[in-house]
């Protein structure tokens, strides 16, 4: 019984995860092919040892020298990571007011205020983001109430450019941002800032010296749950942005269904995965040692 | 006003020549319609060793984060060192408290934590190194240093709060209820210490506790609080020995209690309980008039007992053992008088089979002298 408790996990992880990563990882290793499925080769065990033997040698790395070879894709990659990084640096810089907001708010207010945060979760992403488009589009909700203040004489472009796509980002992703950082700081002893002051801070010095440093802990949290999706997104760089807008999750689209090459797109996957696995190791060694401080 | 001889004692209080460092002045503070503290006034002397003594909910906290600052009177003043300190933020005062919860910088070491208001004051390196170093060696902590408070045991915590809120020398420093978290024996051993840190840096410390036999250990002066108010200020021989009033006669220390009415106030204060009986003989502990209610307190160990009837005095009243404690030290007898009240006594065991001779049910005389009890006022 035990055993079988223990083994849910890895199961879960097996059917879930693995599985998928190998098949992606072989489809990345093959060759693209005009028929169904669009690869070659294709396992076929009535063929018996040779027929696996076979079906191995004609696996080859080919797809990742391809990937080198056109800098595309590496601009891509580029591209992202900055487009990753400045978004996540956005979101923390609109979230952590509303998390500091939150958590001094009065008690009573608090669950509302949180289901304020989660609510858009109600409503499907991909309609969120075309309501964006709405407010975004030249004859939109922003530029005609930009008009109509006469900040602006000429509508603004906003959609199909990099601003839009950071908007739809932040916008996406600030609960991310804002729940680990709104849970460090609510659990922060309100003494502490009192002992702070009591020994001569004033109340900024105090936020300095106590209150971001105990907010560390979510604040990384945060900027990974943030940054991680943000560097494969793919509807909105592709619903905001504009032609010029590389985002190595839209070239991975392209690769799929646009050129039917899915040997290459997989190859695709695969190296946005291995370039994911660092953020994606720091942060679990951040949720750990969070753990261990805590005990 | 120094406190040098032996014979000299420590009484500012009683000095119309010394200057109060803390002056509350009438002040009171509420909370929406609630009133926390209800028009207090009081003076503490530097090196006063003060105790603020008072069941949950009095205001003693309250009181004390009026004076860290933390809270400011609804009306009334309070000043420190002469300066009104109505408009001075927290960060500005010559005061430090150390939290009940100790509030340590969990992000921050033992060394850090204790540095840390001394950097604000902008010290130059050496002279906080040396400062927290001697801090350190004050509490025992030294080896220490280097660990997060996480790392450190309660009691050790509880002294990283103390040498933090010791290092910049205030000239105030408030404890709330700082050793509230201990085992009785480290609690023991840290009333000394805290004492003995009080003798050698000749700060004033204010104490806030829920427990009086603390208070009376450790205190210059201990004030008994109830529902904001002040019921009494004194030594604590003074609190124990003349309370004002039965609330602080009950809240410290064990008492009996025999209610009457006042029938004489020629010798001592004579109080009569019970139809048919003599009056008791005590002290009055306030202003009394004849024919008013009031009771006698008499203090468990002020009492003695006997089996003959004792002729030399003239508090002695006869009863039948209820219940016997022992206590190692001591004994305690529970004696129902004929008419109700029950009466505690206390006999210290000196020798081995001293006074086991009582039994249950035994009818015994107790007995006390003129100047043992106390009559007041309800
Ligand atoms: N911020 C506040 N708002 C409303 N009421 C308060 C506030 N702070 C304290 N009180 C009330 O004032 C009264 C005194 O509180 P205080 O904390 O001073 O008590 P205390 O004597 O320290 O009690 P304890 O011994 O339990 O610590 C309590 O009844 C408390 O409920
Ligand atoms: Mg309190």
């Amino acid at each position: 019984m035990r055993r079988l408790l223990v083994g849910v996990p890895y199961v879960w992880l097996l059917v879930l995860f693995l599985v998928p990563f190998g098949i992606v990882l072989k489809i990345s290793l093959s060759d693209i092919a005009l028929a169904i499925p669009p690869y070659t080769p294709t396992l076929d065990l009535s063929g018996g040892w040779a027929g696996i033997r076979e079906f191995f040698s004609q696996l080859d790395l080919e797809n990742y020298v391809f990937l080198t070879s056109d800098d595309l894709y590496w601009k891509a990659y580029l591209s992202s990571l900055q487009i990753a990084v400045i978004a996540t640096f956005l979101t923390l810089l609109a979230g952590f007011p509303i998390a500091y907001g939150m958590a001094r708010a009065p008690e009573e207010w608090r669950p509302a205020l949180l289901m304020l945060v989660i609510l858009p979760f109600w409503t499907s992403f991909l309609i969120r983001v075309y309501a964006w488009i709405g407010i975004l589009s030249t004859e939109g909700f922003l530029n005609q109430f930009l008009l109509w203040t006469g900040l602006i004489s000429e509508p603004l472009t906003i959609l199909n450019t990099n601003t839009a796509v950071y908007i739809g980002i932040v916008y996406t992703y600030l609960p991310f941002m804002i729940l680990p950082i709104y849970a460090t700081l609510e659990r922060m002893d309100a003494s502490l800032l009192e002992a702070a002051e009591d020994l001569g801070c004033s109340r900024i010095q105090a936020f300095w010296l106590v209150t971001l440093p105990l907010a560390r802990p979510g604040v990384v949290a945060g900027c990974f749950l943030v940054f991680i999706p943000t560097l494969g997104e793919f509807v909105i760089p592709s619903l905001l942005g504009g032609s010029d807008t590389l985002m190595i999750g839209k070239v991975l689209w392209e690769e799929f269904f646009n050129n039917r090459d899915w040997p290459v797109a997989s190859a695709v996957a695969i190296i946005l995965l291995l370039i994911l696995i660092v953020p994606i190791i720091l942060f679990q060694r951040n949720q750990q040692l969070n753990r261990e401080a805590e005990q | 006003m120094a406190v040098s001889g032996k014979d000299d004692v420590f009484a500012p209080w009683k000095d119309a020549t010394a200057e109060p460092l803390i002056k509350i002045n009438g002040v009171t503070k509420r909370f929406g319609d609630f009133t926390a503290i209800d028009n207090i006034s009081l003076e503490i002397y530097p090196q006063e060793f003060f105790a603020l003594l008072g069941p949950s909910g009095c205001g003693k906290t309250t009181l004390m984060r009026m004076l860290a600052g933390f809270e400011t009177p609804t009306s009334g003043v309070i000043s420190i060192d002469g300066q009104d300190m109505s408009t001075v933020p927290p960060n500005k005062r010559a005061v430090n408290m150390m939290f009940q919860s100790y509030a340590l910088f969990p992000h921050l070491s033992v060394w850090e934590n204790i540095a840390f208001g001394l950097r604000r004051d902008g010290l130059d390196k050496e002279k906080i190194a040396a400062r927290v170093e001697e801090m350190l060696k004050l509490v025992q902590l030294g080896k220490f240093a280097k660990r997060k408070p996480h790392q450190i045991s309660g009691g050790q915590r509880q002294r990283v709060a103390l040498a933090r809120s010791l290092a910049k020398a205030p000239k105030l420093l408030l404890l709330d209820e700082p050793l509230g978290a201990l085992d009785k024996k480290l609690r023991q051993e840290t009333q000394f210490e805290l004492m003995d840190i009080q003798e050698k840096t000749g700060t004033t410390f204010v104490i806030v506790t829920h427990d009086q036999e603390e208070a009376m250990t450790v205190a210059s002066r201990v004030a008994v609080m109830d529902h904001g108010q002040l019921i009494q200020v004194e030594t604590p021989e003074v609190i124990y020995e003349q309370p004002n009033s039965v609330y602080v006669a009950d809240f410290i220390g064990d008492v009996n209690l025999i209610e009457g009415s006042v029938s004489g106030l020629d010798s001592g204060a004579e109080l009569a309980w019970a139809e048919g009986r003599d009056p008791l003989i005590g002290q009055p502990g306030a202003s009394l008039s004849k024919g008013q209610s009031a009771s006698f307190a008499i203090r468990p160990e002020k009492i003695a007992i006997s089996a003959e009837e004792p002729q030399d005095r003239r508090n002695r009243v006869q009863g039948k053992i209820l219940d016997i404690g022992y206590l190692g030290n001591l004994s305690t007898y529970h004696v129902e008088l004929p008419d109700g009240p029950i009466i505690k006594c206390e006999v210290g065991n000196r020798s081995r089979i001293e006074r086991r001779d009582f039994t249950w049910e035994d009818e015994v005389w107790l007995s006390w002298s003129d100047t043992a009890g106390l009559v007041l006022p309800r």
